[in-house]
């Protein structure tokens, strides 16, 4: 066994350089896929028939599907379709924006179903239109409640964020490759990148567990 | 006698083929306060839900200051606001603290600033007596100054009616007391107030008007001496037998 960490040295900044990809990646989807999966939540909990439908069908096929097939599909097909030429990060934020909203939406419907009726019966004889007391006072119960699942959703788009390499977008695990190619040699680079990924999985954790206590502050 | 405020004509509710409410007229005037009392399953609750439309009823009307608020064409909200509602389960918000309970619904609603909102909200809370929880989230409190800070949120929005369902039945049996203080304290600010209890001395003390339901159907409409002392019906005085 020769592990040699001492020849990659000079190519951990080039690696490290796929970092901001990745959380630009992650952060745009988690952002996206958040919004759109609130929608798609309401949809389903609205009782309208057509919407409910739509909602469910999406989520079926973006939770039915490989998320590597849809990414190859979004990017190599788009040109295809419609001429126009996306680009590696656009069609990366899609996709998985699309994805992850298919899977958020059947989190935060649970979460909203969770907040106990009085919420919005209390509301309601106050004389609070719906729209408004879902965003005042049902989602960010809901939102408290289901931020362990969301956290759990953030990380595994983080690394699922790697599947980006396959078109060509240079991240932490694709940059990590470029280096092995280089140098001929795979193991160390690979191990930075686990290394990198871990890191940010834990920065994120612990975030997160901040954001949950001050969310916690009302109990 | 006083206008009438709400009128309820021909009220019939059922759940799938459970019918609950049976053909109920009746009518609550301005300053009144009416206990709904009956036996559990006799319909109180859903009376009072339908007052306010949380219950849409199946068939026949109500009217809250002579407009049909059954009609679809009605806004529910901008007649809610003027209908308060009190849980038996408090409802409060637990991500809001105290005050913000109080001031939500005016801020929201009436368009007032934040800070007259505060100056209301602190004045009400100071009425219920729990001016100093003002910071404090629901979690911390007990479930008698809970029901006193929902009382306090239900009359920011300067109702003109409040309906109260089962104010006291979550309640231990030591706090059950600053709760009806409070609420007879509004009663005599000549409030309407409509009341869903098994408090028998709160009816008697402070009710101007006694709603008696079984299985329904109004069964007795009477002041409380009447009640208390001459029930009408057989199911009153049995009722009445196993409270009293």
């Amino acid at each position: 066994m020769n592990l040699d960490f001492a020849r990659i040295l000079p190519d951990i900044p080039f690696i490290l350089s796929g970092v901001p990809q990745t959380l630009l990646f992650t952060f745009s989807s988690v952002f996206f896929g958040l919004l759109l999966g609130m929608l798609l939540s309401l949809f389903k909990i609205s009782g309208i028939k057509p919407l409910y439908w739509f909602a469910v069908a999406y989520t079926s096929v973006f939770r039915g599907t490989p998320l590597l097939l849809q990414l190859s599909l979004v990017y190599f097909a788009t040109p295809q379709l419609t001429g126009y030429d996306i680009s590696a990060l656009q069609a990366g934020v899609l996709t998985f924006s699309l994805n992850s909203a298919a899977y958020m939406s059947e989190t935060i419907r649970a979460g909203i179903q969770a907040v106990d009726k009085g919420q919005t019966e209390a509301a309601l004889t106050l004389g609070v239109p719906y729209p408004q007391l879902m965003w005042d006072i049902v989602l960010p119960q809901a939102l408290k409640n289901i931020l362990p699942a969301l956290v759990n959703e953030t990380i595994s788009l983080l690394k699922d964020s790697s599947l980006v390499s396959t078109i060509g977008v240079v991240e932490i695990l694709r940059s990590a490759q470029i280096v092995g190619a280089n140098k001929y040699i795979y193991f160390e680079p690979l191990i930075i990148a686990g290394l990198i990924y871990y890191i940010l999985v834990m920065g994120l954790t612990y975030t997160a567990s901040i954001l949950e206590k001050r969310l916690r502050r009302s109990e | 006698m006083n206008e009438v405020v709400i009128r309820v004509e021909f009220l019939c509710k059922s759940f799938g083929t459970l019918k609950v409410l049976d053909d109920i007229s009746t009518e609550v005037h301005r300053g009144e306060v009416v206990s709904i009392l009956g036996p559990s399953g006799s319909g109180k609750s859903t009376f009072l839900r339908c007052m306010n439309l949380l219950e849409r009823p199946t068939r026949g009307r109500v009217y809250f200051n002579e407009q049909d608020i059954t009609d679809p064409k009605v806004d529910i909200s901008k007649v809610r606001q003027k209908l308060g509602m009190v849980f038996q389960h408090f409802n409060l918000f637990p991500h809001l603290t105290t005050l913000a309970n109080v001031t939500y619904a005016p801020i929201k609603l009436k368009g007032i600033s934040h800070e007259q909102a505060k100056q209301q909200g602190l004045e009400l809370l100071a009425k219920v007596g729990l001016v100093e929880k003002a910071d404090v989230y629901p979690s911390r409190l007990s479930g008698g100054q809970k029901q006193r800070v929902a009382i306090a949120r239900a009359l920011a929005m300067e109702p003109e009616v409040i309906l109260f369902d089962e104010p006291t039945s979550a309640l231990d049996p030591e706090t059950v007391k600053e709760v009806l203080e409070v609420m007879k304290a509004l009663a005599k600010t000549g409030i309407t107030m409509a009341v869903v209890t098994h408090e028998m001395g709160f009816a008697r003390e402070v009710a101007d008007r006694i709603l008696f339901l079984d299985q329904g159907k109004l069964a007795e409409d009477s002041s409380p001496d009447e009640f208390f002392s001459h029930p009408r019906c057989d199911r009153a005085k049995q009722f009445l037998e196993k409270m009293l």
